[in-house]
């Protein structure tokens, strides 16, 4: 085994056995990236020879990331290093600080490595295709997307050019790449990772989250990147518990409930059935299942395309060319130019949708019936999940309707494009933790996911079934071929 | 229908965002179709129902009145597209 | 036509803390530009804000003190606008459920006191500052994220006057719950008006103008009576009122529309996801109601009871906290019951000396035992009024006290009449033509006389004494 196809926990105990160093993982990582970045393009603003990391010189091995290198999206800021949010808006911009999630990485000895990875634009995609570096591709057949908007961070751990990554979730920004990329992705609950220095993009359902090889290394990252954070008011004040407790093989007597709106028409039949395969090896291990009802679920995507725009076209007003990023060139022109100019060139096609749709959602006139509308059928959503979790201690759906699409399938239709964060969207809404896990492949070989659900702060419910999964099939052992 | 042209240049005026002759005909037909789509949100009895703005029963989130060390003024400015000194530079606003 | 003018104040006022609303960034004034900015007051990407807590308990103090109710429930709202001050191009302030609603405060008119309605007080955060420079507009984003108050009052106003005497309240309340400067130079305090015009006996609001730029109370005052004028010619002409923003010309002494540049407002307000929403509990609004101090109308009423002062004397003396303390101390350590003359001097000469120093009564360097001393001399005829209140200025000046000035200056008055008697044979001797001429009946030159003796003495003779001696000795002769 090279060292670039291992994982935290794996490279962990060699770095203790002193069989390895950061520096060798870091060289060994950059080799698999000039052999693969080119059919994956993972990473954005890549120099391969400086390919490098931010060491923390701390020699203290008890570190649980001690040397151990992390991929960031370009949306989590690291200071001094381009932090763009794959936007043409933000080129060249360097933060003066250091988001908490990279503060506390670098605390736990872990490695940032200076090139960010792929995504669409402001996070504002499912497919990686709305960057302003190119699409990522999927490491399973390079023809489809690797899912978005943190494809750039799932496809480079599933081609093993990263350990881990981090990425950020607001409908399904990791999970849903996680899935189609067949590697792990969980979406904390909201208010338990810190979001200063994510650059917001709907800051209510906003959450970084990892995305790792197996289920132990998001337990092990989970330990290190959550937590209070004084500097987020929306932090949740908690002790964190050690998420490796809960790596048990045991489903015994667990109750999942199988929401009936996620097994619709539409959904491909292949994802259906190795999802209810998997509900029934859950079974065989001891669980105990039931279908149970989420009855606003259809309106998920439409409140959330409502909240979630309304939210960025506020986040987003800040990049108007005055303080960092992109200013239209056109000299002496009046400011309203400047702003309109600077705008219309500086962000993307589906950026300006999203930023028109929100503003509208907000204008006078429409904020009753638009955006105040959206917010109480949100609360609807929420008591749906909340009845369930009364009998249930996790749900289970798939994780998207459809494997990994063509690239270049959906870019011209952006409502279709919104239709496939349709399983991932609720958790968002409610604020519940969510995980997507392999849970098998298609005939063609694209990867499937699994998600799983539970209650607010229950990850260790998530940790527990999704570990137990693990260890009873062979799915997250699989590696694309490249 | 609300998503008339008109309204499409009005907001793409609020949100200051230029938009070309083709753009803005692709765009609002687009988000014609997006609002449509979202006008399903109209079934549901919103009666009685409390708007969800925040997800998590949190409050009263405060800080002390303390002194945070503030940036460097090359810090400040060093990403600044026009700068005068220590003024960030923006085309004359005409009052 | 006769037309009633109907006005309303907004008010922003500069909550005095260590730090910035959102931030750690320090509030002080007048510092080199983008000295005093973070990655939050600057707004930059990935940057979350977090409330001082001082700045939410002087609100509410502030609230308490303008008689509101203090929300139970209060959130932050988010309200967009482009402009180059305001970093994240959307201020966070409050909309729909503000921090404390329905006040008042009492402004003392002709007749009685009034009482003006205060819609409600919210908080929000500052914008930077804008400095045009050739082609350019500058920025500095120092003033960024200060934490303000807003306060608005119902449309209960109904003249200039009564405008400005309502800000003046509103600004000494403020200053006695030591919550912020005030200072309206320094942009600690700045106020917008709406005015519109309507038939006396309509019930129904006429179009307002909103009024903006006013930099004092005097240009308040000014533009309000500027623009009563000219909307009353507009309606008098049977047209209409537009409504729009209107900019005073200090210069000028007139408003002028910015109509042009204006546009529909659409803030598009929405609930700040960054905050969280604040209970504040019956514990918390009782625990800052002990630190509300005495009010000015309380401590006026209070003089008044406890003094004797009079209505007038008592509300200028109440106006500023430190002065008014001075002012109390004075009136307790004077001894006599009847105050007047201290109050008298208070107001009077104390006051001019302050005026022209342009500071208050507390800050001349005359303690309240050195003005008692001052006066006793007054008290007890060893000099005149006159010369007391150059002693004053004297004092004011060289930071002596009164008996110094007067021993160093000798100017105990001459009052005994032996000493008296013999300068005013002097002056007889060698003014025969005034004796001649009083004798003839002309009253007038007993004054000249009277002046004369002054003028030998340095002033220091008793100028009552002196014009009876003067009398009984020509009547004798
Ligand atoms: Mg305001
Ligand atoms: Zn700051």
């Amino acid at each position: 085994m090279e060292l670039y196809e291992l994982t935290c926990h794996e490279l962990l105990s060699k770095i203790n056995e002193e069989k390895t160093s950061s520096q060798q993982i870091i060289r060994s990582l950059k080799d698999r990236i000039e052999l693969t970045e080119s059919k994956v393009n993972a990473y954005v603003r890549l120099n391969i020879n400086d390919f490098t990391c931010e060491h923390t010189h701390n020699a203290n091995s008890a570190l649980s990331l001690q040397g151990i290198p992390a991929s960031i999206k370009d949306n989590i800021c690291t200071e001094g290093i381009n932090t763009e949010c794959c936007s043409r808006i933000l080129g060249g911009f360097k933060p003066p600080y250091d988001a908490t999630v990279i503060q506390k990485l670098k605390d736990a000895g872990a490695s940032i490595i200076k090139t960010k990875t792929n995504m669409d634009e402001f996070a504002f995609g499912s497919s990686t295709e709305n960057s302003c570096f190119g699409p990522t591709h999927n490491p399973w057949q390079q023809d489809c997307v690797p899912g978005g908007s943190s494809g750039g961070s799932a496809a480079a751990v599933a081609a093993d050019e990263a350990v881990f990554a981090l990425g950020s979730d607001t409908g399904g920004s990791i999970r849903q790449p996680a899935a189609f990329c067949g590697i792990v992705g969980l979406k904390p609950t909201y208010g338990s990772v810190s979001r200063y220095g994510l650059i917001a993009f709907a800051s209510s359902l906003d959450q970084i989250g990892p995305l790792t090889k197996d289920v132990r290394d998001c337990a092990l990252v989970m330990n290190v990147i959550s937590g209070y954070d004084s500097k987020d008011s929306t932090s949740v004040n908690r002790i964190v518990p050690d998420y490796t407790q809960a790596l048990i093989n045991d489903v015994t007597g667990i109750r999942i409930g199988i929401p009936q709106e996620y097994f619709i028409e539409g959904i491909d039949p292949e994802v259906k059935e190795i999802v209810e395969a998997a509900i029934a090896k859950l079974t065989l291990l001891g669980a105990i299942h039931k279908p149970v009802s989420l009855p606003h679920t259809e309106y998920a995507v439409p409140v959330y395309y409502l909240i979630a725009t309304a939210e960025a076209s506020s986040n987003l007003a800040r990049y108007d060319g005055v303080q960092y990023g992109f200013r239209s060139c056109q000299s002496r022109q009046s400011l309203l130019d400047m702003y309109k100019k600077t705008r219309g060139e500086g962000f993307g096609e589906e950026a300006k949708r999203r930023i028109l749709l929100g503003t509208f959602a907000l204008s006078h006139g429409y904020y009753d019936a638009y955006y105040l509308r959206a917010l109480k059928v949100r609360t609807r959503i929420k008591e749906d999940f909340d009845a369930v979790f009364k009998d249930f201690d996790c749900i289970i759906t798939p994780t998207t309707p459809t494997p990994a699409f063509g690239i270049g399938e959906k870019s011209k239709n952006p409502l279709q494009m919104y239709l496939s964060d349709i399983f991932t969207i609720s958790p968002n809404l409610a604020g519940i933790p969510a995980i997507s896990i392999p849970c098998g492949f298609t005939k063609k070989g694209l990867p499937v996911g699994l998600q799983i659900l539970a209650q607010t702060f229950n990850e260790e419910m998530l940790f527990k079934v999704a570990y137990t999964f693990e260890q009873n099939t062979p799915w997250h052992l699989k590696k694309p071929k490249l | 229908m609300p998503f008339s042209l008109d309204t499409v240049k009005y907001v793409a005026h609020l949100a200051r965002i230029e938009l070309k002759a083709q753009e803005l005909e692709i765009i609002s037909n687009q988000l014609q179709d997006i609002v449509a789509f979202i006008d399903m949100l109209r079934e549901v009895d919103i009666n009685a129902i409390n708007p969800t703005s925040h997800i998590l029963p949190l409050q009263n989130v405060l800080r002390e009145d303390t002194l945070v060390e503030s940036l460097p003024i090359e810090k400040a400015l060093g990403n600044a597209p026009e700068r005068k000194g220590s003024f960030f530079g923006v085309p004359k606003v005409i009052e | 036509m006769e037309y009633e003018s109907v006005i309303g104040l907004e008010v922003h006022v500069h909550v005095k803390t260590a730090t910035k609303a959102f931030c750690g960034c320090s509030t002080q004034f007048g510092n080199q530009a983008n000295s005093q900015v973070c990655p939050v007051c600057l707004g930059f990407p990935g940057t979350l804000p977090v409330l001082n807590s001082k700045f939410l308990d002087s609100a509410i103090k502030v609230g308490l003190a303008l008689n509101c109710t203090i929300q139970e429930f209060t959130k932050f709202d988010r309200k967009n606008y482009f402009y180059p001050d305001l970093p994240k191009n959307y201020q966070i302030s409050q909309y729909d459920l503000p921090l404390a609603l329905h006040g008042f405060i009492e402004i003392n008119t002709n007749a009685a006191s009034k009482r003006i309605n205060i819609l409600r007080v919210h908080m929000e955060e500052d914008a930077g500052k804008l400095m045009h420079k050739d082609e350019l507009s500058l920025v500095d984003f120092n003033r960024t994220g200060m934490p303000l108050l807003e306060i608005v009052s119902e449309p209960d106003l109904h003249s200039p006057q009564e405008a400005y005497d309502y800000l003046t309240i509103l600004k000494s309340i403020i200053q006695y719950l030591d919550v912020s400067d005030c200072d309206m130079e320094k942009g600690s305090l700045r106020c917008d008006a709406n005015i519109s015009l309507r038939q006396i006996g309509e019930q129904r609001l006429g179009t307002k103008a909103e009024l903006k730029n006013l930099n004092s109370f005097k240009a308040v005052k000014d533009s309000l009576t500027f623009e009563i004028k000219r909307q009353a010619e507009i309606l008098g002409r049977g047209e209409k009122i537009i409504q729009e923003t209107r900019l005073w010309d200090a210069k000028e002494l007139k408003t002028v529309s910015m109509r042009s540049k204006e546009e529909a407002k659409d803030y598009r307000y929405f609930p700040e996801p960054d905050l969280t929403p604040f209970l504040i509990t019956k514990e918390k609004i009782d625990k800052i109601r002990t630190t509300i101090p005495e009010l000015p109308k309380e401590k006026a009423l209070r003089l008044i009871r406890e003094y004797g002062l009079t209505e007038y004397d008592a509300g200028i003396l109440v106006l500023d906290r430190k002065d008014a303390d001075y002012a109390e101390n004075c009136l307790m350590s004077y001894a006599p019951a009847d105050k007047k003359p201290i109050a008298n001097w208070l107001i009077g000469p104390l006051l001019s000396e302050a005026h022209s120093l342009n500071c208050g009564i507390c800050e001349t360097g005359v303690s309240p035992a050195h003005l008692i001393e001052l006066i006793s001399f007054v008290e007890k005829q060893q000099i005149s009024h006159l010369t007391a209140k150059s002693v004053l200025s004297e004092m004011v000046k060289s930071k002596k006290t009164a008996s110094l000035i007067i021993k160093e200056k000798d100017l105990i008055q001459i009052s005994d009449t032996e000493s008296l008697q013999g300068i005013i044979e002097e002056i007889l001797n060698a003014n025969q033509k005034s004796v001649q001429d009083y004798k003839a009946g002309k009253e007038n030159a007993c004054m000249f006389l009277v002046g004369q003796v002054m003028k030998k003495t340095g002033s220091r003779a008793n100028p009552k004494v002196v014009g009876e001696l003067l009398k009984r000795r020509l009547s004798d002769a």
